[in-house]
């Protein structure tokens, strides 16, 4: 049942461009896309460590700014994506040694102080990352000669590299370093009994983290053929972190429907209602009233409360009609 | 020699302000462990209110408090009927009060326009005073006094009163509170008020300074949890404290490092936090 | 009474149904209206302005009985949200979904930056309001117009008018730390300088700052201060530079003293000598009738964001009519855009130069009290005034662009 819901999913979304009407909605999933690349991402540190960052849109725009300047620059954009990546992964094992100096909120307050000085930078260090005027680029790749300058060709791209991301971060999630790192959220103290190194584990779950947080923030340079420091706001991480949150943390499922939620209201909703944000801020008040947990564990209980009601009740005759067994052993 | 002198002084009267903005916070946080991302859009509401106040003809100080009332209540409200519901749940009062402040935001748009409003500073308070030879704003001496009295008095009400010893008892170890009959629930309201009126006065407080506009939350959240986070959370003196060294930080850290602007604050806030992640006066986490 | 359907009455209906279809159609019966996008922010700081930009707009749609050369407007309001990529999506919607003909606005300088190479290469075209000098210098895009102004471009006449006019010898800048203030700032000390003054200092404030004293206090002895802020800041600004003690005159572009802004600001603001693209108190039958329309409308008087907005409207009109109302033939449409020259609008009379950007009047007001309102009174007009000054285009290009160390605190 499972198996055919997803490749069912697979498959709408693989043939999207060709049943959605305008290709500015086929942007609007490319855009969902990306940035359930960065909650899930995100999900990795806060759902699966417990450690709650408001800081990682600096992650992302680090990359973004990396790849923006190494094309420039005259890179070609293999060159450009790798050097982006390593640029992210070498600033994520900074901000993880700062970050993991605190834990609970002294841990939150680092990201934060650590997003604001990358946003502060990204401002004034104008000489390389132009301040507010921010940084444009003309081209996007052309893997294997296809272009992405096309708006099915980007969305097609971004699907490939979206489903690699969520294969990689379902199999770290169901792996023993998925397992150990869920324990260190859960029993850091039993952990450390057991032998494992929890610092190693959680630095590495934020490399792991930063890593495709530069990826999404590649995909958003790419797509928007610009990046500014208005991506590396406090606003910004602040809104993947709800994207998080809204869609249920700890799952595989819910920062992807976070990511949906945020991205549809922003800009479809917006369209049809002045007051969306008003919307918005009413509808993660509403999660937090009927489902704590985030839309997905919170619609998975609902599903099966449904389901229990529907399913016919066992009769009292056979429960009486059982002997009961001898009680004691 | 003039420069130092104005610059000090002001960071004393910035410091004040910044108090009242987070004194809240730091209470929110410090007793029920809300991080309160609400907090900016309460100031921002508290300013609000009084310029509706103050154009149907009330005096200033009248405005403020009223303001400070109407916010303590809603925050009441908002305690009542949405955080009671999530004790613990980190991730949910973050969703929440995130909610809010978006809710409020947009209200607040749509009630008094997207303008800049200016408060007329209280006509007792205007001009400038002469001390040590130079001339300071009147206004800012008078919110020194109103921080110094503001503490006072929180300090008073949570170490002298029976109410504060049920606070700190509360803050220390609430099971057993419950189990000695103090209410806890009823305390955190009340708490959660108290801290939302404060942050409601002191929007009003700041108003002559900062004038109301969309995006003071914004601009203010950000202070009130470096504030918050330096002194120590949960720790009235830490807040003091916290308050002052930032007052000081930002206005020597503007006028002497211009290129370090944008970070003169997350900077020595990411030292501090690195060396010592309780903040200043903060307890290290059970 | 009826009619039979004779040989002759058919061969005549015939007759006449070729001679009409024959003749040259007047553009009035293209199907479809022409849509007009308008990219605005409705949240944040920047609010005020872009409710004002929708309100000027939807004023002009009015006035017009929307009806622009005998085709009927329709306006599709998007909201970006004040970020480059908010802009950059809702400039997507707009043209691919809305199909819009042509978009006004947007607002702030990094949104029109981020969206610029998208819409020129949709071939639509952008009647900006935003002031990034670079996409009418270096940076050209062909669909763009501004009838507003460059950031520079009001302020090199302030600078002529301090030194020339007011005889000030020194100044000090204070401006909020981005590329408007750096622009602005720039333009005011090259021509300030070239008459003879000196600025003696720059100070700059993060976008950002709740309390301005850090600045105000290094602000030493000169003959005036000139500041550029934006959004929410001026109001901000000037109750702290004169609660601060402050008495140096104050001189500012446009956005320090918006008209629009006029009632919420008090007497701090008395004397204060600001320069823009537009005055409400500018007399002119265009100006009369704007101002009329939007105080009846809003309740307040209109600022740069309403006026450019409908003066786009203007512009539009005008294009429109040139080319009958078709839209069809993208390149004939933006080539009647970038000519149009009106006479009588809000601003007086204008054309734009080849770069797309506006040619036209430069207003220096002085803020006074007039009874118990503030009033904006025009004490200099320049003509005709060019983003360039007086300087040659090609020397002005070959100059470094305008920044936070360009031009040069001289020593």
């Amino acid at each position: 049942m499972r198996r055919l819901t997803l490749a069912l999913a697979l498959a709408a979304l693989a043939m999207l461009p060709l049943w959605v009407g305008n290709s500015y909605y086929v942007n609007i999933a490319s855009q969902i896309l990306l940035y359930a690349i960065f909650a899930l991402a995100l999900n990795v540190l806060v759902g699966y460590a417990g450690l709650v960052s408001l800081g990682h849109a600096g992650l992302f725009g680090i990359a973004a700014y990396a790849g923006a300047l190494a094309i420039n620059n005259g890179a070609t954009h293999l060159v450009a994506i790798v050097a982006a990546l390593a640029a992210t992964l070498v600033a994520a094992a900074a901000f993880a040694v700062l970050a993991l100096r605190g834990t609970g909120l002294g841990f939150v307050m680092i990201t934060v102080a650590i997003g604001q000085i990358v946003w502060g930078v990204a401002y004034r260090w104008i000489s390389i990352t132009n301040g507010d005027n921010g940084v444009a680029i003309n081209t996007r790749p052309s893997p294997f000669g296809l272009s992405l300058t096309s708006t099915p060709n980007f969305y097609w791209a971004t699907l490939i590299v979206f489903l690699v991301a969520v294969t990689a971060i379902a199999i770290v999630a169901a792996s023993p370093f998925g397992a150990s790192l869920r324990g260190t959220r859960d029993q850091p103290r039993r952990m450390t009994a057991l032998g494992y190194h929890i610092w190693l584990i959680r630095f590495l779950a934020f490399l792991f983290s930063g890593l495709w947080s530069g990826v999404a923030g590649m995909l958003f340079l790419y797509y928007n053929q610009f990046i500014s420091p208005q991506a590396v706001a406090l606003g910004a991480s602040a809104e993947a972190l709800l994207m998080v949150i809204s869609g249920g943390s700890g799952t595989l499922l819910g920062p992807i429907v976070g990511a949906a939620l945020v991205v549809i209201m922003k800009n479809v909703v917006s369209a049809y209602i002045v007051r969306w944000n008003f919307v918005l801020g009413a509808i993660f008040v509403a999660i937090v009233i009927f489902m704590p947990e985030g839309i997905v564990p919170g619609s998975v209980r609902l599903a099966r409360w449904c389901l229990a009601k529907l399913r016919p009740q066992v009769t009292e005759v056979t429960a009486a009609a059982t002997p009961r067994p001898e009680s004691g052993l | 020699m003039n420069l130092w002198l104005i610059l000090a002084g002001n960071s004393i009267a910035f410091g004040g302000l910044l108090f009242l903005l987070s004194a809240g916070f730091s209470l929110i946080f410090g007793l029920m462990r809300i991080p309160n991302l609400t907090h900016g859009s309460l100031f921002m509401l508290g300013a609000y209110f009084a310029v509706s106040l103050i154009s149907w003809g009330l005096g200033f100080w009248p405005a403020a408090i009223l303001a400070g009332l109407g916010v303590a209540a809603f925050g009441g409200l908002v305690e009542r009927l949405l955080l009671r519901r999530l004790p613990g749940a980190e991730l949910a009062q973050v969703l929440v009060t995130l909610g809010l402040s978006f809710m409020i935001a947009d209200i607040c748009l749509l009630g008094w326009g997207g303008d800049p409003i200016s408060i007329a500073t209280p006509s007792e308070l205007r001009g400038a005073s002469r001390i040590a030879g130079f001339a300071f704003p009147t206004y800012r001496l008078g919110l020194i006094v109103i921080a110094i009295v503001v503490a006072a008095t929180l300090w008073g009400l949570v170490d002298k009163t029976r109410l504060g010893a049920m606070i700190r008892a509360g803050v220390d170890d609430p099971a057993i509170a419950r189990v000695v009959g103090i209410r806890v629930s009823r305390l955190f309201t009340i708490v959660f008020s108290l801290g939302a009126g404060l942050a409601g006065f002191a929007g009003v407080i700041g108003g002559p300074i900062l004038s109301v506009y969309p995006g003071l939350d914004q601009d203010m959240l950000p202070l009130a949890l470096v504030v918050v986070i330096l002194g120590g959370s949960g720790s009235l003196v830490g807040s003091f404290i916290g308050s002052f060294v930032v007052g000081f930080l930002y206005n020597f850290g503007q006028a002497m490092f211009p290129e370090l602007a944008y970070v003169v604050l997350f900077l020595p806030m990411l030292v501090i936090l690195v060396l010592r992640p309780q903040g200043l006066f903060g307890r290290v986490a059970a | 009474m009826t009619r039979r359907l004779t040989r002759r009455r058919m061969l005549g209906g015939a007759a006449g149904s070729v001679l009409t279809a024959s003749l040259p159609m007047p553009a009035i019966a293209e199907a479809g209206p022409v849509k007009i996008g308008l990219l605005t922010i409705k949240t944040g700081p920047l609010a005020s302005a872009g409710i004002q930009m929708e309100q000027g707009t939807v004023l002009f749609l009015k006035d017009r009985e929307h009806t622009l050369a005998g085709r009927k407007a329709e306006l599709v309001v998007a909201d970006t949200g004040g970020n480059p990529a908010g802009a950059k999506t809702k400039a997507q919607e707009l043209i691919e979904r809305d199909k819009v003909d042509m978009i006004f606005g947007p607002l702030a300088a990094f949104e029109l930056l981020a969206i610029s190479d998208y819409v020129a290469g949709q071939k639509i075209p952008l009647l900006g309001l935003a002031a990034a000098e670079d996409m009418t210098q270096r940076r050209p895009n062909p669909y763009f117009v501004r009838a507003s102004a460059t950031s520079a471009q009001a302020m090199h006449p302030l600078a002529d008018y301090a030194a020339k006019d007011l005889k000030y010898k020194t100044a000090i800048t204070v401006s909020d730390d981005f590329a408007f203030g750096y622009e602005q700032m720039g333009g005011f000390q090259r021509v300030f300088e070239d008459a003879g003054g000196r600025v003696k200092a720059k100070l700059w404030p993060p976008l950002v700052t709740p309390d301005y004293t850090p600045y105000l206090a290094q602000i030493g002895a000169a003959d005036a201060v000139v500041a550029g802020f934006a959004g929410a800041n001026p109001l901000k600004f000037m109750q702290q530079y004169r609660a601060a003690g402050l008495t140096l005159p104050l001189l500012g572009g446009e956005g320090i003293a918006d008209d629009s802004l006029l009632r919420t600001f008090g007497d701090e603001s008395v004397g204060l000598i600001s320069s823009g693209p537009y005055s409400a108190e500018f007399d002119s039958a265009a100006n009369r009738k704007f101002v009329e329309g939007m105080v009846r409308e809003t309740g307040n008087i209109p600022g740069i964001a309403a006026a450019c907005l409908y003066i786009n409207g203007m512009v539009a009109e005008a294009a429109l009519k040139a080319t009958s109302g078709s839209t069809d033939d993208k390149e004939a449409f933006i080539k009647a855009v970038r000519a149009v020259s009106l006479t009588d609008s809000p601003r007086g009379a204008f054309h734009f130069d080849h770069f797309g950007n506006v040619v036209g009047n430069i207003f220096i007001r002085r803020c006074e009290r007039k009874g118990d309102r503030l009033v904006n009174t025009i004490v200099k007009t320049y003509p005709d005034g060019s983003q360039f000054w007086t300087y040659d285009e090609k020397w002005f290009l070959s100059q470094p662009v305008y920044s936070r160390d360009y031009p040069p605190l001289k020593r």
